[in-house]
């Protein structure tokens, strides 16, 4: 039985993107037979060049995602380079955590509103200025894409966060560190010199993630994007959800040129990191000190501050407008407070809630299965993954939404699987799975054998060790993965778009629809609560281990 | 070829079931549909009216045991895709979408394709009241015969609104909005183009800048939408440069719109609804001062439906919702500024004096025109003139 996990689980994954991408790719040249396309052609491809906008669609893809990759590498690592070791660093360390519970949309939603010309900092401005009215200029929904940017650094920093921490945990780096200060290195440019290029190889996968994940990304951009011409991915998706059929064939070869997009920034950002591995080796072996550019390194280091606080605000900034009777610009504080609008939206809330959690619960609840069955039979069998495994589980990260999706949806209809509660869970799975795994794995493989050992030694079955000593133990990393996969189900919003049909609500697609325009107390209703319900999670999560273990703090410790 | 067969084969499809569903009378309906789960896909982007249908669902449920899910779409062109998509595969039957709120160029894609059941407009008890005398737009769709293909429920009108606290003397016609923006730059805008609203706004000006607004009622084709239409991008081209945010962005829906007049950000707002600015100040979401005007050539009109696909699965229970709004209990409260504001779709002479006065108790407000205020309704154009209107302003201003 557990022998197959590993290949059900990679059947699970690898199966459906491979059939998406199929599905994808046949109509961008032409062939879906149910639509008359029973010919290849480069028809779809030239539609999708002749579009009037589609250059600047195409650069405000690249743009925006390399830019935003970029820049999150480029202050994740300047605040480890700078806090790592301080006193501010284990306060960074909490303050990530419940900033990546939160949906990226919600988070958007929020940072819309603080950036508009009639937003937060504008109003704070305006009550210096005296204006009354807001200014003419554009700053969401930019031509550039800054807002785009700025958003989704919002999150992917606080993620490349804490896959940083989490590498540094493999490494000696407070030796490193130690040593290298003693050689007279500025503290910033010893963790630069000392420590990144050790735990680069283990960020890099993660790095390609939130790659894939800017160039294609659809809800933030359909929030914090242009409209005039839209990124690729919402370009696609405006056009997939189009009457005439015919704009189905030029939608795929967008979702395709996504993909296409992701291959080239990968080798290109591959290439870079052999020319910088190069160039870096020189530099360090150079052994300039740095102690000039340390105190620029320090206020470098401080930008992950300021994106926190954005991400508190924009919290901050929803939660006021749900209770907010009225907000007018230049006005800093809602000049009434009411609960009316969480009253007259209860009712229509309570079937998005419920369709959140059960979709969440039960796709975490397989994924936990799934990962522990392949962890377990990973140990049993002394296996030891190799690099490709993690390249394959990192799968549905990588690959485009947009690019398999679409081909999924086709084929979910002809098993006439489409809107039913299967698809919908199976295409969350598909994204709960490797972050459960991702954060299972290295507690698992870190379980002391020798507590194995002598559970063995006693006659323990290996069922009852799993259950009698690993669980348990292990008790507090199982909670955190399934608090990480809860998150992620919350957040996703292309998936539960087109696997459900559009039949099934949740907050996120709640939330991003609203977004389009409707009142701004109600939205910030859904942003809030798209963001709460993960942060629950998370606490009861952090707190649960403590309450079951209060009789056992040597066992807490330990794990 | 593959397509037209396709289509026979619906039509043909579809006009067997609606030989089922005539032999059908009411009662077995009710009685078919009571039980049943509807998904009601509707444009979500409209918080009054989404309220409204949490309403209806908990009153059908109530009443005849139907229970309604809103799927709340970003464009009603989604529900149109799915129905689509379905087709292709094949599922002519237990279709996922019931209801769609629709019309124009969704119901005329719909209708050519074979897409939709019915006519089934005559099976409601309650399609008798619907005024067809003086509100044409019931009847015809975008000059499309409804043919009872969809039931009407709510009227619309384009109204223009404005904050009388700082803005007086507004601009009565389209020429004359071109000077206003003139004198004051960045203080109008329109939605997006994508949006049903935005086009309109354009039809809009089209109406009044064409040579031969007749022409608008025939279909759009190569030849005669050059000629009509190029005084609009005249118009338009100058108008671009002083619209907010110089013509770089537009709000995606009417109701983004809002936001930015609440704001201050833009001084004039466009809506399809003549009582929305009662209705948002009820709401909170304008400020009390908040007042009506519309073109004195008249704006254009239409009538807002539901249909049903032909493949939906629960045919009964959304032939109930539809029949559940022409109640002119239900047209008397939605007219209600607290709750939609609604103009409704009903002819008040064919009902009882009790159902009228629920009419007429409705209280009005000084920012709701009457109904000589709100002038002359323009009958919608073609469809083909909107897809085309789109189309043309996406080549001509995506860079």
């Amino acid at each position: 039985m557990l022998r197959i996990a590993p290949v059900v689980t990679l059947l699970l994954l690898i199966l459906p993107i491979a059939a998406g991408l199929a599905g994808t790719v046949l109509p961008s040249f032409g062939y879906l037979p149910a639509l008359g396309g029973t010919e290849f052609s480069l028809g779809p491809w030239r539609d999708l060049l002749a579009y009037p906008g589609f250059g600047s669609a195409l650069r405000l893809s690249i743009v925006t995602g390399v830019a935003a990759t970029m820049l999150s590498f480029a202050i994740a690592v300047l605040t480890c380079a700078t806090f790592h070791g301080a006193p501010g660093f284990r306060r960074l360390q909490a303050a990530i955590a419940p900033i990546l519970a939160m949906p990226h949309s919600a988070l958007a939603i929020g940072f819309a509103f603080l950036i508009a010309p009639s937003g937060w900092l504008a109003r704070l401005a305006a009550s210096v200025t005296g204006a009354d009215r807001p200014g003419d200029i554009v700053t969401v929904q930019d031509e550039g894409g800054l807002a785009l940017i700025a958003g989704l650094l919002l999150k992917e920093v606080p993620y490349l966060l804490l896959m940083i921490f989490a590498a540094l945990n493999q490494m000696p780096a407070r030796q490193a560190m130690a040593i290298a200060r003693s050689l007279g290195y500025g503290a910033a440019l010893a963790w630069i010199k000392v420590v990144l290029p050790r735990i680069y190889p283990q960020i890099r996968l993660p790095i390609y993630a939130v790659l894939a994940f800017s160039l294609s990304v659809v809800d933030v951009a359909l929030i914090l994007g242009p409209g005039n011409p839209p990124p690729l991915g919402p370009l696609a998706l405006r056009w997939f959800s189009d009457p005439l059929l015919l704009l189905y064939f030029p939608a795929a070869a967008a979702a395709c040129l996504q993909l296409a997009l992701l291959v080239a920034a990968i080798a290109l950002w591959r290439t870079g990191e052999v020319v910088v591995a190069r160039a870096g080796r020189w530099w360090i072996a150079r052994g300039g000190r740095g102690l000039a550019v340390q105190p620029f390194l320090n206020a470098a280091g401080r930008i992950a501050w300021l994106l926190l606080a954005l991400s508190a605000l924009s919290l901050l900034a929803m939660g006021l407008w749900s209770v907010a009777e009225s907000w007018r610009f230049p006005d800093l504080l809602p000049t009434g407070w009411t609960l009316a609008t969480w009253t007259r939206q209860a009712a229509g809330l309570w079937w998005p809630v419920q369709t959140t959690m059960a979709l969440a619960l039960v796709s975490t609840l397989i994924a936990m299965v799934l990962a522990l069955a392949c962890l377990e039979n990973e140990q049993r069998r002394g296996l030891h993954p190799g690099i490709g495994a993690l390249w394959l589980l990192y799968t549905p990260l990588l690959v485009p939404q947009i690019a398999f999706l679409f081909g999924a949806q086709i084929v979910l209809i002809r098993l006439d699987l489409d809107g039913t509660w299967t698809a919908l869970v199976w295409s969350h799975l598909l994204f709960v799975l490797p972050y459960v795994f991702l954060s299972l794995a290295d507690p698992w493989r870190n379980i002391d054998p020798r507590l194995i050992r002598t559970a063995a030694c006693l006659g323990a079955s290996p069922l009852r060790i799993l259950f009698a000593v690993k669980l348990p133990m292990m008790l507090r990393p199982l909670l955190a993965a399934a608090a990480v996969g809860f998150a992620v189900s919350v957040g996703l919003y292309l998936p539960t778009l087109f696997a459900g049909n559009g039949r099934f609500a949740t907050l996120t697609t709640e939330a991003v629809t609203l977004a389009g325009g409707a009142d701004r107390r109600i939205i910030g209703i859904h942003a809030l609560l798209q963001a709460l319900l993960p942060l629950l999670i998370y606490a009861i999560a952090l707190a649960a281990p403590s309450i079951a273990f209060r009789h056992r703090r040597l066992l807490a410790v330990a794990s | 070829m593959k397509r037209f067969v396709l289509a026979v084969c619906a039509v043909l499809l579809g006009s067997s079931v609606f030989g089922l569903a005539r032999a059908q009378p009411w009662p077995d309906i009710l009685a078919k549909a009571r039980g049943q789960t509807m998904f009601w896909n509707a444009w979500g982007g409209d918080d009054k009216t989404n309220a409204f249908i949490a309403w209806v669902g908990d009153e059908v449920q109530k009443r005849y045991g139907v229970t309604i899910r809103h799927v709340r779409l970003r464009d009603t062109a989604e529900a149109v895709t799915r129905v689509v998509a379905e087709k292709a595969a094949g599922r002519n039957q237990g279709g996922s979408v019931d209801l769609i709120w629709i019309n124009g160029p969704n119901f005329v894609a719909m209708k050519e394709q074979g897409l939709l059941f019915g006519p089934f407009t005559g099976l409601l008890p309650n399609y008798r009241f619907v005024d067809f005398e003086t509100k044409p737009s019931n009847l015809v769709d975008f000059t499309v015969p409804v043919d009872g293909l969809e039931s009407p429920w709510r009227l619309a009108q384009i109204v223009f609104i404005h904050d009388a606290a700082r803005t007086k003397d507004m601009p009565r016609s389209i020429p004359a909005l071109l000077d206003w923006a003139r004198r004051n730059p960045g203080r109008l805008t329109h939605p997006s183009v994508g949006n049903f609203l935005g086009a309109t706004f354009l039809k809009q000006a089209l109406y009044e800048l064409t040579p031969d607004p007749a022409m608008l009622q025939k279909p759009a084709t190569d030849e005669n939408f050059a000629k009509a239409t190029a005084p609009l991008w005249v118009w338009y081209d100058q108008l671009l440069p002083l619209l907010w945010r110089q013509g770089r962005q537009f709000p995606e829906t009417g109701p983004a719109q809002r936001q930015l007049l609440n704001d201050g950000d833009i001084d004039i707002l466009i809506s399809f609804n003549p009582s929305e600015a009662a209705v948002s100040i009820a709401g909170g979401l304008l400020p009390n001062t908040a007042r009506t005007f519309v073109m004195d050539r008249g704006t254009i009109g239409n009538t807002s439906f539901v249909a049903i696909p032909y493949n939906a699965a629960n045919k009964e229970a959304a032939m109930v919702v539809a029949d559940f709004l022409l109640d002119p209990i239900v047209q008397a409260k939605a007219q209600d500024p607290a709750v939609l504001g609604n103009v409704t779709v009903l002819d008040l002479r064919k009902l009882t004096a009790e159902q009228r006065n629920m009419f007429e108790a409705v209280p009005r407000g000084a920012a709701t025109p009457t109904p000589a205020e709100l002038g002359r309704v323009l009958l919608e154009p073609h469809a083909s003139w909107m897809t085309r209107i789109a189309a043309e302003w996406t080549k001509r201003y995506t860079r």
